[in-house]
């Protein structure tokens, strides 16, 4: 049908968040809508916000590590990591390779975990229970992991200036290895039940395209990114930790649509059994900590870290005026990137994209509302 | 025994059968919906409330029973509370043609297949005003969602029982069921059966075509706005009732009615009705959600004209050799089936990358790794 | 039981009442169990937490649904003519059959044009 303008009917005005089904956690998008179809879209923000960056100035460098992993809480330790990497780099001192490998295994952990929610919630945004289910069945077992590891599933706590918490605990590395043999497996299960579907296929084939061009003008990260055609991985291009030592590919996109942002997390899952796995062979001797002063007091001067977690480049940009507590923690969220973008890909969508493309972009309310 | 003893008996057993079947499933399938996509996505589901859990729906109905049935204020309150008590007379009159058994029919109409499909619009109207009465806007676009889906699936549905009606030459159920004494109408029109299926799964709202109450789109759709035993009776009684009638009319249309080995009886209708049921839970645990252009395409473009096309083949068989036609149109049918199967995968895809390529030129499937 | 023609429509009539009213009176017993405490943000419409914004949910909508609605009439009102032709079809033979071949593919002949006019499109 031809839609003159003087046909046009009253726009109606949709609520959707901040309490809704897949909000993820408290988005509220404002939609503007013709029928189904979208006309306009108004992220609001700002439900979650509990002023991380002034509550770090309030606090000694050591008080602010418990509240780190709660911004991104579906994998806390890459801001832990992001943080202990600003500090060390202020005070130049390095962790013990052994602490650095530890990091690298820890952060893959997280990022499976992060990418299981993403994949799960992605399906389940499109009305696929089933998958959902799968992934958290495998989550659990890599939740039990991070437990042996930091003693904690989910606020992890794990990362400290100069090293990290604990040693591997005794059968850790049995049970993680014993993983690492059986989730293979389960993600060539997982794309059994999604990838080969027509009816996913139909939901995710060119909805919610972002261009190369339009992500890096947007300053995506992350799988958003490399699903765009844009092989930037921070794990590479600004090696970090014990990654240069460690062989893996960067999964990319070519048209960077629902599918290939989908198809990056799985091709990642895999990269990260292999990024652990050589970790757990390379693993050097050695202590997984060092003596660091109790009251710390890094050097003045500002620093900019970033770590690529499972949703793109955590940063922290960090002002030390040699005092007890920060001067300025300011934190860079992918997520924030990827959701101020829907306004620009979002319109001519329909409702049920809208939650679709929400879903394939992985966001995260306590990273974006910090 | 007088007349009158004789219809009064007749009549209230005729009434309690008409309420026993939707009360019934509604107390059985979401219990089986529960436990089997509970198996089918590793998981228990619930299994405390008696054996198995087996009484959790009981449970749930006394919960519904003594919760606030909350109208809201703007509302049209009457329409609301009408609401479903309309829809609910569609489960409770479709029962009164089913055979149960030889000569055991509530009601014996000649007409019983028009008379299933006309009471079957009754639910589409008892959840249009549902949606209307609400004043809600989700629940609004679940109602629209709903009455445009059901309306153009009913169209197929109606075709593949006129097919049927064609073979048997009666649109008395009695004599449908009397026409499988050989074989049964799965075998010689499987295309139909098909389609019947497909068209059900829309008609009674569920996976992958569960738009109008699109959990993660709509919220609840058209029943965002009820709670309390209004709830109740629509989640359980109209929707598992319509499954119930769905089931029954299927089983008996394609699947022999009550016939089976050793001697025919309603416990063979109940075994095909819950062979039928358990097809619309292992979707439920499969398949994602179809989005509303899709499906609407698919009835119109796919399903309208294959089922015309059925219609007048099976017509002009029957017509050239009147004698033996079961035959001719079986194989006609188990080859369009096939072919269906074996090329709707390859040009759905096909046709997905060509739009995708449309979108964004260049790209193709899958992922490379750099 | 094989009650005569009357009889049937006899009880599809009671089933119609008392199916009715049985959900009347669960929803009657339930209003009598229930604790009531409505107040008005509990009667308030739903909108995902926050006040209904700009615009009334009774408003004038997308004409996209009612044409499927329009087209779903006259397929309706076909089936109405091919239910009794299928029921003699047989004893119609080969001109009674090209008479209803002929009325669906006009029928077919219309879905083509509102297909090709684009009022199957969703945009």
């Amino acid at each position: 049908m031809q839609n003159e303008p003087d046909l046009r009917l009253e726009e109606m005005v949709l609520n959707m968040g901040p309490q809704h089904p897949s909000a993820h956690g408290v988005l509220r998008l404002v939609l503007h809508l013709d029928g189904e179809m979208i006309v306009s879209v108004d992220p609001s923000i700002g439900y979650l916000h509990r002023g991380f960056e002034k509550l770090a100035e309030n606090r000694t460098y050591l008080q602010f590590f418990s509240m780190l992993s709660r911004l991104d809480y579906l994998a806390g330790f890459f801001m832990e990591w992001t943080y202990v990497r600003c500090i060390e780099g202020l005070m130049e001192i390095g962790p013990p390779p052994r602490a650095e490998y530890l990091r690298v295994i820890a952060g893959e952990l997280n990022r499976i975990i992060s990418h299981h929610m993403a994949i799960g919630d992605y399906l389940l945004n499109l009305g696929a229970v089933t998958p959902v289910l799968w992934t958290f069945r495998d989550r659990e077992d890599v939740l039990d992991l991070l437990e042996m590891l930091t003693g904690q599933r989910m606020m992890y706590n794990y990362a400290r200036v100069g090293g990290v918490r604990y040693d591997l605990p005794d059968g850790f590395e049995e049970q993680c290895r014993k993983f690492l043999r059986r989730f293979p497996v389960m993600i060539d299960e997982y794309e059994q039940l999604i990838t080969g579907n027509e009816i996913f296929l139909a939901r995710s084939l060119g909805m919610g395209v972002i261009t190369a061009e339009q992500a890096l003008d947007y300053g995506l990260s992350g799988p958003n990114l490399r699903a765009s055609g844009v092989a930037m991985d921070l794990r590479r291009h600004d090696p970090y930790s014990a990654y240069p030592e460690l062989d893996f590919d960067i999964p990319t996109g070519a048209s960077g649509d629902s599918f290939d942002r989908y198809k990056c997390r799985i091709e990642e899952l895999r990269q990260s059994v292999r990024i652990i796995e050589q970790a757990l062979d390379a693993l050097p001797g050695g202590p997984v900590n060092m003596r660091i002063p109790p009251m710390l007091r890094p050097p003045a001067g500002a620093i900019y870290r970033a770590v690529e977690t499972g949703r793109g480049e955590w940063g922290n940009y960090l002002v030390s005026d040699g005092s007890l507590r920060p001067y300025r923690l300011k934190m860079r969220d992918s997520c924030f990137v990827a959701l101020s973008t829907m306004p620009k890909i979002l319109p001519g969508h329909n409702i049920a994209d809208v939650v679709g493309i929400a879903g394939s972009l992985d966001l995260i309310m306590g990273a974006v509302d910090r | 025994m007088s007349w009158g003893l004789s219809f009064v008996i007749h009549l209230i057993a005729a009434l309690v059968i008409g309420l026993a079947v939707p009360a019934l499933s509604a107390l059985v399938f979401p219990f089986a919906v529960r436990r089997l996509s509970g198996f089918m996505s590793d998981r228990l589901g619930p299994n405390r409330v008696g054996p198995a859990g087996f009484f959790q729906p009981i449970a749930d109905f006394l919960k519904l029973l003594l919760k606030e049935d909350v109208a809201p204020l703007k509302a049209d309150r009457r329409l609301f509370r009408l609401a479903p008590a309309i829809a609910f007379i569609t489960p409770v009159l479709a029962v009164s043609v089913i055979p149960f058994s030889k000569g055991f029919t509530i009601a014996n109409l000649n007409v019983g297949l028009v008379f299933i499909v006309a009471f079957s619009s009754f639910t589409v109207l008892g959840i249009l005003l549902a949606g209307w009465a609400s004043h809600n806007k989700y629940s609004l676009l679940g109602g629209l969602r709903s009455v445009a889906q059901m309306v153009s699936y009913e169209i197929p549905m109606i075709l593949n029982i006129i097919i049927i009606a064609m073979l048997v030459g009666s649109l008395s159920l009695n004599d449908v069921v009397g026409a499988q004494g050989k074989i049964w109408f799965i075998a010689v029109q499987p295309l139909a059966f098909l389609v019947f299926i497909v068209a059900g799964m829309a008609e009674l709202n569920r996976t992958p075509f569960d738009l109008p109450e699109a959990e993660s789109e709509l919220v609840a759709g058209y029943l965002t706005e009820y709670s309390g035993m209004r709830f109740g009776f629509f989640y359980g009684l109209v929707e598992w009732g319509n499954a119930s009638i769905w089931a029954l009319t299927g089983a008996t249309l394609f699947l022999g009615g009550w016939r089976g080995p050793f001697a025919g009886n309603p416990g063979w209708l109940i075994l095909k009705v819950l062979v039928l049921a358990f097809a619309v839970i292992w979707f439920f645990a499969t398949f994602p959600r179809l989005q509303v252009d899709q499906l609407m395409n698919f009835a119109w473009k796919v399903l309208i004209p294959l089922s015309l096309v059925n219609l007048g083949v099976t017509g002009l068989l029957i017509i050239l050799l009147p004698n033996s036609f079961l035959p001719p149109v079986a194989a006609f049918s188990w080859a369009s089936v096939i072919t269906i199967i074996l090329l709707m995968g390859p040009v759905l895809r096909k046709a997905l990358l060509r739009k995708r390529l449309k979108l964004n030129p260049g790209t193709e499937l899958g992922t490379s790794q750099s | 039981m094989t009650p005569d023609f009357a009889q049937s429509y006899v009880y599809v009539v009671a089933l119609a009442i008392v199916g009715v009213g049985f959900v009347f009176a669960t929803l009657g017993i339930s209003r009598l169990l229930q604790l009531r405490h409505p107040y008005a943000e509990k009667l308030s419409p739903y909108e995902c937490g926050v006040e209904p914004l700009i615009g009334d949910s009774w408003s004038p909508f997308s004409v996209r649904y009612y044409i499927y609605a329009l087209l779903f009439v006259i397929f309706d009102v076909e089936a109405v003519f091919v239910y009794p032709w299928a029921l003699i079809f047989r004893s119609l033979g080969k001109t009674g059959f090209a008479e209803m071949m002929i009325f669906i593919a006009v029928l077919l002949f219309g879905l083509l044009y509102a297909w090709a006019k684009g009022a199957l499109e969703w945009q």
